[in-house]
């Protein structure tokens, strides 16, 4: 059985087609990146495969159940959670807060009233673990309106990571991050994830990034799936150079180092 | 970390001894107070107490949950009336049976409005509950024959835990006003302290994700409109409690307290003492009771002070009394690391 399973999965906005029959099939533990111009529908396919809009037609499976109708917590009880393109925080809790929240609501701790939060020592500590793995151990006490914007975006994947999901969206984890710091986000998340056996989709732009992480690359287009295979099958297909970089120059993809 | 002052200035100042030392001290302080003001003085702060309350159930709401409710002189009204029903339907005189019998109602109306008003926020939130607790006024107001109409109801001094204390006879009102303020002062505290640990526990870091970001808090897996309908259920009650105290002190349920202008009051309180502190609204309640008191005492224009103030407020200290002493404090603090 396949981890997540859509079927001719449809979300258009007036004339576009923002996901046009999307016919996607993830497995257990798989490093997916997903990639394609602007405005090919990639965030609205996490968009619609996280509950974060409704799709029009067409189903989602995760772990064989349907999910289609199924409300945002449900599908994060489920075990699917995502990060955001533009860093979603609690801008006014502390960092330690923020990820501190993910694990109470991970472990259905959220609605007691009558204990102080910062006493629970399990929950606590592995949020302090968790901002460890994301080097933001010294953000703790931070309000999170005041940390950098790279920061923020590491927060945010720290909190779709804390809930330990099943699947993991991450919608351009490392966009609006400097190049420098980057290739450390992404060994950060390559590492954490591959450790917690999670399976991982994440929309990137960067090239370079792609192919050094990835198990499969899936390509889109237009709302629509036009290729996907290894990094190797995607370095070597001329359409998909095309598509992504408009020219079908045969070392569009070669190594820039 | 270095001297980052906007670290500190939220509703959950963290280090849990400070806050129960400070609380320990004012709480000392009020105990001995009774013994160096007069009567007048007392029954002023006892008022002040039991709007600290009602502002402390209220900003459960405003300041945790990012909901600002127009409506809360429902819940404070309703406690009042429930009070005055028991003493004039049936009879009963006693401080605990009020309490025993009026928090359930009060609990019901707050779990039956807010199941109604959660589904909206904002301004479409405020209105509904301006809508429902106007609702409530009317009833008061109209149906004279059960509710005393504008005339109200007298709820005269009952007796305190269980019957030990009765006030009747010789200097009977001297004595209730200071068995009263220690009454109100015990009921407070207990409040603050729940209030402090629900505001401190996972379900109130809950409710202000919610305050800050719903959609992120939904897919953490929280459920909005359960949590925003249990802080109304707890914010309603609380309030509620209040107008229970309130009743016998003021000896009178009138529908002044269902009326809207009332719940402007609590939001009053709130914004005075400042909503993005824990502490804001207990000052801001005790200093709105002393201002209006004074006020009317001073001027037929108390009105118009009142509104220079909110608007002084509003555009020079928008943090309120509390957070503005907290940035004082944050600032003199940097000064002082120099």
């Amino acid at each position: 059985m396949s981890l997540l399973e859509t079927i001719n999965l449809k979300k258009y906005f007036g004339d576009t087609r923002a996901v046009d029959n999307v016919n996607l099939t993830i497995e257990d533990g798989e490093f997916i990146s997903l990639v394609g111009p602007n405005g090919a529908g990639k965030t609205s396919l996490c968009h619609v495969v996280s509950a974060y809009l409704q799709p029009d037609s067409g189903q989602i499976f995760f772990r064989g159940v349907d999910v289609t109708q199924t409300p945002v917590t449900e599908r994060v009880k489920a075990g699917i959670a995502r990060s955001f393109q533009l860093a979603n925080l609690f801008d006014d809790l502390t960092a330690h807060d923020n990820v501190a929240l993910a694990i109470f609501s991970r472990d259905g701790k959220t609605r007691n009233a009558a204990t102080l939060a910062h006493r629970d020592s399990a929950v606590t500590d592995e949020a302090d673990a968790v901002l460890g793995q994301f080097g933001l151990g010294a953000k703790r006490d931070v309000l999170v309106r005041g940390i950098s914007q790279g920061e923020r975006k590491l927060l945010d994947v720290a909190l779709a990571y804390a809930l330990r999901p099943k699947l993991l969206f991450l919608d351009e984890p490392t966009s609006g991050v400097s190049t420098r710091d980057k290739g450390q986000i992404m060994d950060t998340l390559a590492s954490v994830v591959r450790g917690e056996d999670i399976t991982a989709v994440v929309v990137e732009h960067d090239m370079d990034v792609v192919f050094k992480y990835s198990d499969r690359i899936v390509v889109m287009q237009q709302g629509a799936i036009m290729a996907q295979g290894t990094p190797d099958q995607i370095r070597n297909n001329k359409e998909v150079a095309m598509v992504l970089l408009g020219t079908s120059a045969p070392n569009a993809f070669s190594r820039r180092d | 970390m270095g001297a980052g002052a906007k670290t500190t200035a939220q509703p959950t100042g963290f280090q849990c001894g400070i806050p129960l030392f400070a609380g320990a001290a004012v709480l000392c302080g009020l105990i001995a107070l009774p013994g160096v003001i007069d009567l007048y003085q007392i029954q002023l702060l006892t008022y002040g107490l039991v709007f600290a309350i009602a502002a402390l159930g209220f900003n459960l709401l405003l300041g945790y949950t990012g909901l600002l409710s127009f409506g809360h002189s429902a819940f404070f009204g309703l406690g009042a009336y429930v009070v005055a029903f028991m003493v004039r339907y049936l009879g009963i005189r006693s401080m605990e049976a009020y309490l025993l019998l009026g928090l359930p109602v009060v609990m019901l109306l707050s779990a039956a409005f807010g199941y109604i008003c959660v589904r909206h926020t904002r301004i479409f939130f405020g209105i509904l509950t301006l809508a429902l607790s106007q609702v409530l006024w009317t009833l008061a107001y109209k149906f004279f024959w059960v509710t005393g109409g504008t005339d109200g109801l007298n709820v005269p001094r009952p007796s305190l835990l269980a019957g030990s204390l009765s006030f009747a006879g010789d200097a009977s009102l001297q004595r209730f006003i200071h068995a009263y303020y220690y009454y109100a002062l015990a009921v407070f505290t207990i409040v603050v302290v729940i209030m402090w640990v629900v505001t401190n526990s996972p379900f109130g870091k809950a409710l202000q994700a919610i305050r800050d970001n719903e959609t992120r808090a939904a897919f953490l897996g929280v459920r909005i409109h359960w949590f925003r309908w249990a802080a109304f259920l707890i914010s309603g009650t609380i309030t509620g409690l209040a107008g229970i105290l309130w009743v016998p002190l003021n000896g009178l349920a009138t529908p002044d307290i269902l009326y809207w202008p009332f719940s402007g009051e609590i939001v009053f309180m709130a914004v005075l003492g400042g909503f993005r502190s824990f502490t804001g609204p207990i000052i801001g309640a005790v200093v709105f009771n002393y201002l209006k008191t004074y006020a009317i005492a001073s001027t037929v224009y108390w009105q118009l002070l009142l509104g220079v103030v909110l608007v002084v407020l509003v555009l020079a200290l928008p943090a309120g009394i509390a957070g503005t002493l907290q940035r004082l404090a944050a600032l003199t603090k940097r000064e002082v690391m120099r």
